[in-house]
């Protein structure tokens, strides 16, 4: 297993810029999710890991040794596509084994190494057949086998499951976690779902627009998004941004926006400077840390009610404070509530996050 | 459906029209039907009585028919093997690679290939044909069916390359495998029905084509089937009907065989050349 | 895992990744590149030289063809001889009517008509006809050269049988009316291939816009007129403009009927073999080719600019 490191990399398609002057580590073992809306740059980023693409400008290096203009099949890496790529002339043991055909292997040898991987996968009874005569889920299983027949120093994921019903998805990557953890590989996996990431990854990387907003732990991310667009990212449903309006009052931070009622937040130094600059703020907080609370407690958004759904475990209400500015809670509760009615929801401060005018995260005192 | 009686009128009234247009396109092709089984057949409609083989006997005793199928066959095999050969591997590269200017190039290409079409171009064809000192070679008819069928069959078979997935070729150089070894292993046989479709194609032009081998080849050892069919029926003195009408429909059987076998595999959105 | 990592010797720069290289690209580029220059680009550039020299195929002028400047030209189109007989303008203007009678009339319109015919008639009529307007189009043209000359035969043709069983008089078509055969004939070989374009861009349009005309009580010629003709039209001008390319440039009637009686069915194209190849004059057949090329250029860039144009997103 190796490491992969992106120094300043830049990739350019003529006037669009992809990928815009990243540098991120990835040490040895790690599982790395690259995580974006479309467009974003993760798999262009993925992509020229792997030698499909050239950087405009940067280096990159796999296990130390630059591999910038390196041609992908020297690069010893491992990669499954979105769309499988499994050929379809040839069956499932020709094509775990192309690998190892490549390498120049005997016949024998390599279709009894596919066997090995194919079971382990719970393909083995599937080699004869054709791509075309096997499921979805099977499909993918057997991309994945491809990738797993010859040692590689990195495995790279192009949103591999994206094309799997819920189900399968779930099962797959319950699978994928216990294989990464099992043999310590170095993994890069792109996708646009959030979920996946954090379930999968040892890092996240939160891209946008060609470049890293956040690289971190999912659970530092979940608890400490960098920008509104991590928070806005990553949880489901998304974190509820409010725009406030601040100002420093009596020691401490007072917010102000419409049927917002919070108690003073202890000012800093960061909060300070943030206010120096101007003084719209949005404030964050969880749907997971929202509750229905009696009008009169201490932090509190009330507004009517837009939409109640029971989703079984739990119901999702949302309010709405007027101008599509709506709030979520996710509340386990079977109370029974009339549209419009007005409803009160609590928070306590510590499940408060702030962003400044720019989006940025204030940190908290204590950070 | 049920249908009132105008509508039911009207159907049936459709039918015989078309089945009449049916007819009329068929009257000049009945006597095909018939003739090449007459041993006395003559230029009119005639049930054979009896029905027999003999003009076919007669076609394969005539040396200069049989020489005359085998230069089609030649001309047309040659043709097509250079055409399916030049246009995947041209078609593969404007496809995958990066060469400047691809679209133009295409376009440019189709744009020159109706222009410069036989009748147009006899003339400079003779010429270079002749500069080249290949009058009346079997070469030279193939090497112009070549050039003059390359930019339509570039032209199908690099829409059909687009239409593979790029990751194909990536996840096998991902692998470990050149270039070529990704192109060869992967691509080629995905690409084989296109290539099919480009030689039967070709196939059907060039056996069928009677201008150029007319005007580039000189001796009768040399010439295709559609020029002894010309010179059988167009020289003076009366045509021999027997052998003209076996000579015919053998010499025809290819090109039906070849579409009945493309329209089952494919459905005959292909033959035009066409994509809606 | 008994395989090893990769070791390949060369480790070859890729300056900018692509599936082939430019290198390779060229490469394969090349046979395909060479045939096309030698027997398409190069025959453009040298008709055009040719047809200012006053080459032919034997004399004098065979080894040392002079530069005439445009003498060629003037000679195709020398008002004195224009409109005579055997001569350029003649055959020019015979070749637009042929096109205009046998391709934009005969063909289309018989395409036309075809396809809407067989949208909605039982499946087997639709094969038996499909079947022989087919057979009429894929047949080698020597073939049905072959069997036109023996369908209009005066003596024993198969339709003076059938016009002497209707109690009409015979007649010797190849001789009488040269021009209208060749008409009949180009319609009837190349109707296949509008029916089918048509069909397919029929088969294209949603059957539930037929199907609420019907249950507004539309005729079948409404329907065609208003709902199948207008949403088609894209391919109508599509098909004018290949079969009027294809038809100008057709060789396929001289099988028939030699460009005779005394030049009546010469086209351009029949006209540009006999100048070169039966009166061997290079030079002037040359400049036949030009103007032959000219014209399809014409029509090439028109075709190309709508199917760019169409390409374009509608508003």
């Amino acid at each position: 297993m190796a490491s992969v490191e992106f120094q300043n990399v830049t990739k350019s398609f003529g006037e669009f810029t992809a990928v815009s002057g990243v540098s991120f580590d990835i040490g040895d073992g790690e599982f790395v999710c690259l995580l974006g809306p479309s467009g974003c740059g993760k798999t262009t980023s993925l992509r020229m890991i792997a030698g499909l693409e050239t950087p405009t400008s940067g280096q990159i290096r796999i296990g130390g040794e630059e591999v910038t203009q390196l041609h992908p099949k020297d690069r010893n890496i491992a990669m499954v596509f979105q769309d499988y790529a499994l050929y379809p002339h040839m069956n499932l043991a020709d094509n775990i084994a192309y690998p190892l055909k490549v390498r120049g292997e005997a016949v024998a040898g390599r279709h009894a190494r596919a066997r090995e991987v194919a079971d382990v996968l719970k393909i083995g009874h599937l080699l004869d057949r054709l791509p075309s005569q096997i499921s979805g889920g099977q499909q993918q299983r057997t991309s994945l086998a491809r990738a797993l027949v010859y040692p590689a120093k990195v495995y790279l994921f192009d949103e591999p499951l994206s094309n799997l019903d819920a189900k399968l998805r779930l099962e797959a990557r319950g699978f994928l976690n216990h294989l990464q953890r099992d043999m310590g590989m170095t993994a890069v996996y792109v996708t646009h779902d959030q979920a996946e990431a954090m379930a999968l990854a040892t890092r996240i990387a939160v891209m946008d627009q060609g470049r890293i907003v956040q690289y971190a732990s999912p659970i530092e991310i979940y608890r400490r998004p960098a920008t509104t667009f991590v928070a806005n990212f990553v949880g489901n449903p998304p974190m509820n941004l409010v725009e406030v309006e601040g100002v420093q009052g009596e020691g401490r931070l007072q917010l102000k926006a419409e049927g917002l009622a919070i108690a003073g937040l202890p000012m800093s130094d960061a909060i300070g400077k943030a206010l120096a600059a101007g003084s719209r703020l949005t404030l964050g907080v969880r749907p997971e840390h929202l509750a229905i609370a009696a009008p009169g407690a201490e932090n509190t958004i009330t507004a009517p009610l837009f939409a109640n759904e029971n989703m079984g475990p739990e119901s999702l209400v949302t309010i709405d404070r007027g101008d599509s500015a709506r709030v979520t809670a996710r509340i386990f509760t079977d109370d029974h509530l009339d549209l419009g009615e007005t409803v009160t929801l609590g928070f306590s401060a510590e499940h408060v996050h702030l962003f400044d005018g720019a989006g940025q995260r204030i940190p908290a005192t204590g950070e | 459906m049920k249908l009132t009686l105008p509508a039911f009128v009207g159907r049936i009234a459709f039918s015989a029209l078309a089945a009449l247009i049916g007819a009329v396109f068929a009257l000049p092709l009945i006597w095909f039907l018939f003739a090449p089984f007459n041993a006395r057949a003559e230029l009119g409609l005639a049930i054979p009585d009896p029905w027999t083989l003999s003009n076919f006997a007669t076609v394969f005793g005539n040396s200069y028919a049989v020489q005359a199928l085998w230069n089609s066959l030649i001309q047309a095999v040659g043709g097509v093997i250079l055409v399916g050969a030049a246009a995947t591997l041209a078609a593969y590269a404007l496809s995958r690679s990066s060469i400047p200017g691809k679209g133009a190039v295409t376009y440019v290409l189709l744009l020159f290939s109706s222009v410069v079409s036989g009748s147009a171009a006899m003339v400079p064809i003779f010429l270079i044909v002749s500069a080249a000192g290949l009058i009346d070679t079997h070469l030279a008819v193939i090497l112009t069916f070549a050039g003059g069928l390359l930019p339509t069959a570039m032209f199908i078979l690099r829409d059909f390359i687009d239409s593979i997935p790029k990751s194909y070729e990536e996840s096998a150089m991902v692998a470990g495998a050149s270039p070529v070894q990704a192109f060869f292993d992967v691509a080629l046989p995905v690409i084989r029905p296109g290539i099919v479709v480009v030689v039967v194609w070709g196939f059907v032009n060039i056996w069928g084509s009677f201008l150029i081998p007319f005007i580039l080849l000189r001796s009768d050892r040399n010439m295709p089937a559609s020029v002894a069919i010309y010179s059988f029926y167009s020289e003076a003195g009366t045509p021999i009907v027997t052998l003209l009408a076996a000579y015919s429909l053998i010499y025809s059987l290819p090109v039906i065989a070849l579409y009945l076998f493309v329209s089952w595999k494919f459905g005959f959105r292909f033959f035009g050349g066409i994509k809606a | 895992m008994t395989s090893e990592p990769l070791q390949s010797p060369p480790r070859r720069k890729v300056r900018n990744f692509a599936l082939l290289s430019s290198r390779a690209g060229a490469a394969f580029l090349t046979p395909a590149g060479l045939l096309v220059s030698v027997f398409v680009l190069l025959p453009f550039f040298w008709v055009i030289f040719v047809s200012f020299t006053n080459r032919t195929l034997l004399g004098r002028t065979a080894l040392n063809p002079e530069f005439v400047g445009l003498a060629n030209y003037l000679a195709l189109f020398d008002p004195a001889t224009f409109f005579q007989r055997g001569q350029f303008g003649f055959s020019l203007i015979l070749t637009t009517q042929f096109v205009l009678a046998s391709a934009l009339i005969g063909q289309a319109l018989l395409g036309l008509l075809l396809a809407w015919l067989i949208q909605t008639v039982p499946p087997w009529v639709k094969r038996l006809t499909e079947t022989f307007v087919i057979a009429a189009w894929i047949l080698p043209e020597v073939v049905i050269g072959f069997a036109w000359f023996a369908f209009l035969d005066r003596d024993q043709g198969t339709l003076n049988m059938i016009l002497t069983s209707l109690g009409l008089p015979r007649g010797d078509f190849l001789l009488q009316q040269p021009f209208w055969v060749i008409v009949a004939f180009n319609t009837w070989r190349g109707a296949a291939f509008s029916m089918m374009l048509f069909n397919s861009a029929f088969s294209s349009i949603p059957p539930s816009y037929f199907q609420a005309a019907d249950v507004a009580g539309a005729s079948s010629w409404q329907k065609f007129r208003d709902i199948g003709l207008p949403l088609i039209r894209g391919h109508i001008v599509t098909d004018l403009i290949l079969i009027t390319m294809w038809t100008f440039n057709t060789f396929t009637p001289f099988l028939l009927t030699n460009g005779g009686p005394s030049y009546r069915t010469e086209l351009v194209s029949i006209y540009n073999y006999r100048v070169a190849f039966q009166d061997f004059q290079f030079g002037k057949g040359a400049a036949v080719g030009v103007i032959m090329m000219l014209i399809n250029l014409a029509f090439a860039l028109v075709y190309l600019g709508i199917g760019r144009k169409r390409k374009a997103p509608r508003t």
